[in-house]
């Protein structure tokens, strides 16, 4: 059993890459994910990471681009308005194809918002955020421990595909405190052939680039790209679900409002109702096979998603449910996080409709 | 056993201290436990709470909209959360400070006049919210005693230990008022 100790989710993220090796930490403080850069400058010196406090996220993720470039284990926290200032990079380094974590502990928006909890950044992480087109894996934790373990599965995740990975997490999962259980630092042995290393007699230059001026090699491009992406679809779907054998109404939620949503089922389930609860951990690539699997079940009758935003995961919900069955939608925006018993009321009451 | 509570109070009464303590003390018996802050742009003077879940069992949310426990250290926070409290739950209030009591029948309330009795029988206003706490622990039984002891220990960073026989004292004092 590792070390078990009585963290918030920012610090919890943030021992997680430096147990994971990380090499190199850029960063620019943001409410409310703060403690991560708080906590790694604090244990600097005890470790053989870099870290350096960006003038801007603009700086920070260009930063992560040359870290990355040069083969280095390289991250990035920030939160929302700040994830926004990033983009253009993102886009860059998956165009470049090099490995990175980024992490965005989100508030509420849109603009500059307000410094509570938010999940109205789903759009932007999941469907591109920057221009072009890439994809990137996100990953949503719900929990304390999952801010570590799911530290660590980007770390490799980045590496094993050469793509910048997203930890989209929230401010109140990155606030809160819980048990957590720290894994053995984990000895980190870079394989990187392709990174700018220095060229030696014995090979070609190591170019990392994300110009490509002519059409067909632009093409060529987009199509290993895509090729990428496929694959990283049919091997990394990742979800966690709760009563789901015999649920007849279905919840779809990640984030803190699935920590929620298993309290829902759990008040559902003392008066009878059928609920169960499916969580999708990667955002993308989005469990749609195992929804559309659940929503083709003859005893399903409905789905809801629950979300801190206008409505946006349900979008995805809805594509996988295709028509099937009726899905509907609940949420609260401003970073209020919607109550247990609001939640059952609605799904009492549009139940009661079907 | 689930406990919800909830500490609030004005911010640097060591509202989200004392809730963090507790959790602490519950994660060293083996219980499962969560802390969630209120992080708003709060300052000292301000109001600041946070909600705190003791279970046997994994916790599923730890947002808690009605509480087993609150504990009301200022009057804005009385009034918001005595509507909150489960029926048959346990209210804790500061009674030296704040003005208008609970008003509910059917939920155990307890005055404890802690800025008063830290004031004068510990000369030191700031341990107040231990001996909250105390009392609390008296009453309802989460952690023991000596689990609260062995967490200020581990949670109070080395320079401050020479402050832990006082937040002992002020421990058995607010035992002694219930």
């Amino acid at each position: 059993m590792g070390e078990i100790r009585f963290m918030k989710g920012n610090e919890a993220l943030a021992e997680a890459a430096i147990r994971a090796g990380m090499q190199g930490y850029f960063g620019y403080p943001i409410t409310p994910q703060s403690e991560v850069i708080e906590y790694l400058a604090a244990e600097e010196p005890n470790h053989d990471y870099t870290l350096i406090q960006a003038e801007s996220e603009v700086a920070s993720i260009n930063m992560v681009y040359g870290g990355a470039a040069a083969g280095a284990r390289v991250m990035t926290t920030t939160s929302s308005p700040g994830y926004s200032l990033m983009q253009e990079g993102v886009s860059y380094i998956a165009c470049a194809e090099l490995p990175c974590v980024v992490a965005n502990v989100a508030r509420g928006g849109p603009g500059l918002g307000t410094i509570q909890a938010g999940q109205g950044d789903y759009f932007q992480a999941v469907k591109g955020g920057g221009h072009g087109d890439y994809r990137q894996i996100v990953l949503a934790p719900n929990s304390v421990q999952e801010m570590v373990d799911l530290t660590i599965l980007a770390f490799d995740l980045a590496d094993k595909y050469r793509t910048p990975v997203l930890i989209l997490s929230d401010g109140a999962i990155g606030q809160m405190m819980e048990k957590v259980e720290l894994p053995e630092p984990i000895p980190y042995k870079p394989d990187k052939p392709w990174a700018t290393t220095g060229k030696t007699h014995d090979r070609e230059r190591n170019i990392i680039t994300s110009l490509y001026i002519q059409s067909d090699d632009m093409e060529k491009k987009n199509i290993h790209l895509q090729r990428k992406f496929k694959k990283i679809e049919e091997n990394e779907v990742r979800y966690e679900e709760y009563m789901i054998e015999d649920a007849e109404l279905i919840i779809t939620a990640y984030g803190v409002t699935s920590r929620t949503s298993k309290k829902i089922v759990d008040l559902a389930r003392e008066s009878g109702i059928k609920m169960g609860l499916h969580r999708p951990i990667t955002l993308w690539p989005f469990p749609a096979d195992r929804i559309s699997e659940l929503a083709n079940k003859n005893k399903v009758k409905a789905f809801f998603s629950i979300e801190m935003s206008a409505g946006q995961m349900v979008e995805d919900v809805k594509l996988s449910v295709n028509g099937v069955k009726p899905t509907f939608f609940y949420g609260r925006t401003g970073g209020i996080i919607p109550t247990p018993e609001e939640v059952i009321d609605f799904i009492q009451k549009k139940a009661g409709e079907l | 056993m689930l406990n919800e509570m909830i500490f609030a109070g004005f911010g640097g009464q060591g509202v989200l201290s004392m809730g963090k303590l507790l959790a602490y003390a519950a994660m060293k018996e083996g219980r499962e436990v969560s802390w969630m802050p209120s992080y708003g742009p709060e300052m000292r003077g301000g109001t600041a709470n946070c909600m705190v879940n003791v279970s046997d069992k994994p916790i599923s949310s730890p947002i808690v909209t009605m509480y087993d426990v609150v504990i009301a250290l200022n009057q804005p926070s009385l009034d918001k959360f005595e509507p909150k409290v489960k029926k048959g739950g346990i209210l804790i209030w500061e009674s030296s400070t704040i003005k208008d009591g609970p008003k509910r029948d059917d939920i155990r309330v307890f005055a404890i006049p802690a800025v008063d009795k830290a004031n004068k029988e510990l000369k030191n206003v700031q341990v107040m919210n231990m001996l909250i706490l105390g009392a609390l622990v008296k009453i309802n039984d989460i952690v023991k005693r000596d689990s609260l002891l062995v967490a200020l220990k581990e949670t109070l960073p080395e320079r401050h230990h020479k402050l832990i026989p006082l937040n002992e004292k002020a421990i058995a004092l607010g035992m002694s008022l219930v």
